[in-house]
């Protein structure tokens, strides 16, 4: 049965706590700091999407210079203390941390970038001076992770920006697609606000690209503009019973719970998540922390090419979430137009793809499972129709760029829309390029 | 087992860690529960005319993390009666007739004085006297403590003094605040001391408070210079040691070592180079008297795997390998090596190389993880890269002899040898 309000108030609390609590004391990150090796163009460094210069940063924290420490971090990522949060460091920064190679505990990269910046942000610390403005305007579409690294950018660079965001809040992915136990709604609009805060930038929401702005509109009225529109629609599973009730969309499901509040967000008894990246796991460690009796996560291949971190996927055992490996969708069966069971082929390693990763081919056998709601997460589809519409050259949806720049003039873009869908700290990444671009375009710089 | 006992001008002790004239030894209560944990004597923190403290007095230097890395003080001489200081030591010796008694003693400037304070401390039942000619702070604006030591002259007269009155063992205690200990060590030697001791503490000033822009430690919003001691003085006390372990003067006492000691293998150190005992303070301050247990056992285990039986059988070993650098060989070269199997690519060595030293190290980019190798025919073999890396023996210096005969600067020259060579 799908039904919500399953737990108390204090299960739910304790359920969607901080996954990975700050540093308790300022000692406490005064130890681990002096743990840091200082390492000389370090791995890390190395490894991180922003170049972040970590052992800086850490060096900064071991002379009580905090202010200069979060300048360290904002200076290559504005958005670092989401991303201390967020970013699966196992396989970027803390993987590559030299005390790896000696078995030793890796530096806690993340914890250190969050216990500055988050001192920052409680202080409202402005660490830029926007330079006095160029009179240049610049339109930002989605206020996500790359069009407010592109924003930040461009408006210490003294442009004029305005961000239009189909949501109510700004943050993209960060707000609406990211598990609760790892970023809050609260942080996620302080985050936003830290960001403004510089000034320069202004975001109108409610305001969806193709709907209540076009960009032709866009062109006329600013001197570029930065599309970081993100991905949006699920792939279909297409087989039969997918329009069943009780099978949702993973991203549908993560956007409800972080807009509604726990107890408002139904889940069924015994739920079933399609794929195996990042979002499903998220979707089914919350259903999980819901109140959901049995989840079973359903990948077609093994857990060696799975696209979650060994990290994400412990916790989602250690949520007693099951997996079934080398098991695709087939059909969905109803009763009464609810979901009652799944059914899957059972498949086995082929030959590599093209992506190099073995093909899964059916073995002509089946299993079934007995659940009572479905929730796909077999990745996102770029809004196709949308770039098309607007004659911009696409690859599939994914928007094709050269140095930023779009096949029209003046447009650029970046992101979840150019890459398919990366993590928060790649977008952060994408918008700074997408705004060096742009200075370069408006002959702000070069 | 070896035998760790110590004797020390003929006062017995059951190992040769002594606690240092300080606040741990400044009365009964503190000396019992030293000697109950193992300690095999204590100088009884300087009795003198009683004096009076003030609040605060310590401050310390913090490393990378790591607390009281050197230890800084104001304190003065014992603030306590004479009486009551006399009577406590009278009971610690009936209590641990084994352990040394050693008492500390700054006297008024004047021959009376000593010889009074000589008879009171003789008659309680200490065993030996330490002489205080170092405190650098409070007493020497007095006459007393480092104006003493800072001058051969009066140094050798109170010595005199005090030899003319006392019939147990005398050490004179020398301080550090000078350009060289060996003219105070030869003149109390020529007073007549029986024994050295070095170093007291090393005038400082450990930092400021960034708040208050008031130095450390804080007194009503003032500071002075205080006595600095700890881990971070111990390679200045092994240099001074070293040079009245080699004059010829001063060698023909024995001496106490102090300064930074803290764990068996300082104290090793100390021995080797020409300490008959050592003492102990700012670490037993910092962790507690529970420390001498590993000293006496690392001690132990060290001499065993040595093969030494008793102390003596290493004390001043490594005093003739203290040479002049004028006599150092040449021809005695080595290259650092890096082994790539221990190797966790820090670049700790490439760019302390690169920045500070000779610029022997390549490097060769790799994601996530360079790859570092020593140029040969770079590597001056100056230890830096070992030095920084934190491995342990993943850089090794291997010797390559750049030829087999000895050769040392003098004979360089007279030969008219090349200097350019790298």
């Amino acid at each position: 049965m799908i039904s919500n309000n399953r737990l108390t108030q204090e299960q739910y609390e304790q359920n969607f706590a901080d996954i990975h609590p700050p540093f308790e004391t300022d000692d406490a990150a005064l130890v681990e700091a002096n743990r840091c090796l200082f390492c000389y163009d370090a791995p890390c460094t190395k490894l991180c999407p922003t170049s972040i210069n970590i052992p800086k940063f850490i060096k900064q924290i071991t002379t009580e210079n905090i202010k200069g420490s979060a300048h360290t971090i904002f200076q290559s990522n504005i958005m670092g203390a989401g991303c201390s949060k967020v970013c699966p460091v196992e396989k970027l920064c803390e993987g590559a941390c030299v005390y790896n190679n000696m078995n030793e505990t890796p530096i806690h990269i993340a914890k250190l970038q969050r216990y500055s910046t988050e001192i920052a942000m409680k202080n409202n610390w402005q660490l830029f001076e926007r330079k006095s403005s160029t009179g240049k305007k610049v339109a930002i579409v989605g206020a996500g992770p790359a069009g407010l690294s592109c924003a930040h950018v461009l408006s210490r660079e003294g442009i004029d920006v305005t961000i239009y965001e189909k949501e109510s809040k700004g943050g993209g992915l960060m707000t609406y697609g990211i598990a609760a136990y790892k970023v809050t709604p609260e942080f996620c609009e302080d985050e936003v606000n830290y960001i403004l805060g510089i000034g320069g930038i202004e975001i109108k929401y409610n305001q969806e690209l193709g709907k209540n702005i076009s960009l032709e509109e866009l062109q006329i009225n600013f001197d570029a503009v930065y599309l970081a529109i993100g991905v949006g629609l699920a792939n279909k599973l297409n087989i039969p019973g997918e329009d069943l009730e009780g099978v949702e969309d993973a991203i549908e499901f993560i956007y409800h719970l972080r807009d509604k509040g726990y107890s408002a967000i139904p889940v069924g008894d015994k739920v079933a998540v399609i794929g195996m990246g990042m979002t499903a796991i998220d979707a089914a460690t919350q259903a999980k922390r819901l109140g959901a009796k049995e989840v079973t996560m359903v990948y077609r291949r093994t857990e060696n090419e799975k696209n979650c971190t060994q990290h994400e996927l412990d916790i989602a055992r250690l949520d007693g979430c099951a997996t079934l490996w080398l098991a695709s969708p087939k059909e969905i069966i109803g009763e009464n137009g609810k979901v009652k069971s799944l059914i899957c082929d059972v498949m086995k390693l082929g030959e590599p793809d093209a992506k190099g990763k073995p093909s899964p081919i059916p073995t002509g056998e089946t299993i079934t499972l007995e659940v009572d709601m479905i929730i796909k997460a077999t990745g996102q589809n770029p809004y196709e129709s949308l770039v098309s519409a607007s004659h911009i050259k696409n690859n599939r949806g994914k928007i094709e760029i050269t140095n930023q720049s779009t096949n029209i003039k003046g447009v650029f873009a970046g992101g979840d829309c150019v890459n398919g869908g990366k993590e928060v700290v790649d977008a952060v990444q994408a918008g700074k390029e997408g705004a060096a671009s742009i200075l370069m375009y408006l002959q702000i710089k070069n | 087992m070896a035998d760790i006992s110590s004797n020390f001008l003929g006062i017995k002790s059951p190992n040769p860690f002594w606690l240092a004239s300080a606040p741990p030894t400044d009365k009964k209560i503190n000396v019992l529960r030293a000697y109950e944990a193992g300690w095999g004597g204590v100088v009884w923190k300087t009795l003198g005319s009683q004096v009076k403290n003030v609040s605060s007095r310590y401050s310390a230097v913090d490393y990378h993390g790591s607390r009281v890395m050197g230890f800084n003080n104001i304190e003065l001489i014992s603030d306590r009666p004479l009486d009551i200081n006399l009577k406590e030591i009278t009971e610690v010796v009936k209590l641990f007739p084994d352990r040394a008694m050693i008492v500390s003693l700054m006297a008024d400037n004047n021959r009376t004085a000593w010889h009074e304070l000589i008879k009171k401390c003789e008659d309680a039942g200490a065993m030996g006297f330490e002489l205080n000619f170092g405190c650098p702070h409070g007493m020497t604006e007095r006459g007393m403590g480092a104006a003493v030591g800072q001058d051969p002259e009066i140094a050798k007269m109170v010595v005199e003094w005090v030899m003319e009155k006392a019939t147990i063992p005398v050490i004179t205690k020398l301080t550090p605040n000078v350009h060289s200990v060996v003219p105070t060590g030869r003149a109390a030697v020529e007073g007549g001391t029986n024994a050295l001791s070095l170093i007291n503490t090393i005038q400082s000033v450990t930092g400021i408070d960034l708040a208050t822009l008031v130095p450390n430690p804080y007194v009503a919003g003032k500071s002075v210079f205080g006595g600095y001691c700890g881990p971070a003085v111990k390679p200045i006390a092994l240099k001074m040691l070293s040079t009245i372990a080699q004059d010829d003067l001063t060698s023909k006492v024995p001496v106490s070592g102090i300064g930074g000691i803290s764990t068996w293998k300082d104290a090793v150190e100390f021995m080797l180079l020409g300490a008959s005992n050592v003492q102990v303070c700012t670490a037993a301050m910092k962790h507690g008297f529970r420390i001498v247990e590993d000293m006496c056992e690392g001690m132990n285990n060290w001499m065993d795997e040595k093969g030494f039986k008793t102390l003596d059988d290493f004390i001043g070993k490594s005093v003739e390998k203290i040479t002049h650098w004028e006599d150092l060989d040449i021809n005695y070269h080595h290259i650092a090596k890096i082994n790539q199997d221990k190797c966790i690519h820090c670049g700790l060595c490439y760019i302390a190389c690169e920045d500070t030293s000779h610029q022997s190290i390549n490097i060769q980019q790799g994601n996530p993880y360079n790859t570092y190798t020593i140029k040969e025919e770079e590597c001056v073999g100056c230890n830096l890269c070992q030095l920084v890396c934190p491995v342990e023996e993943c850089i090794t210096m291997e010797e390559h002899r750049v030829a087999p005969d000895y050769i040392n600067w003098k004979m360089w020259q007279e030969k008219g040898l090349p200097l350019n060579d790298h």
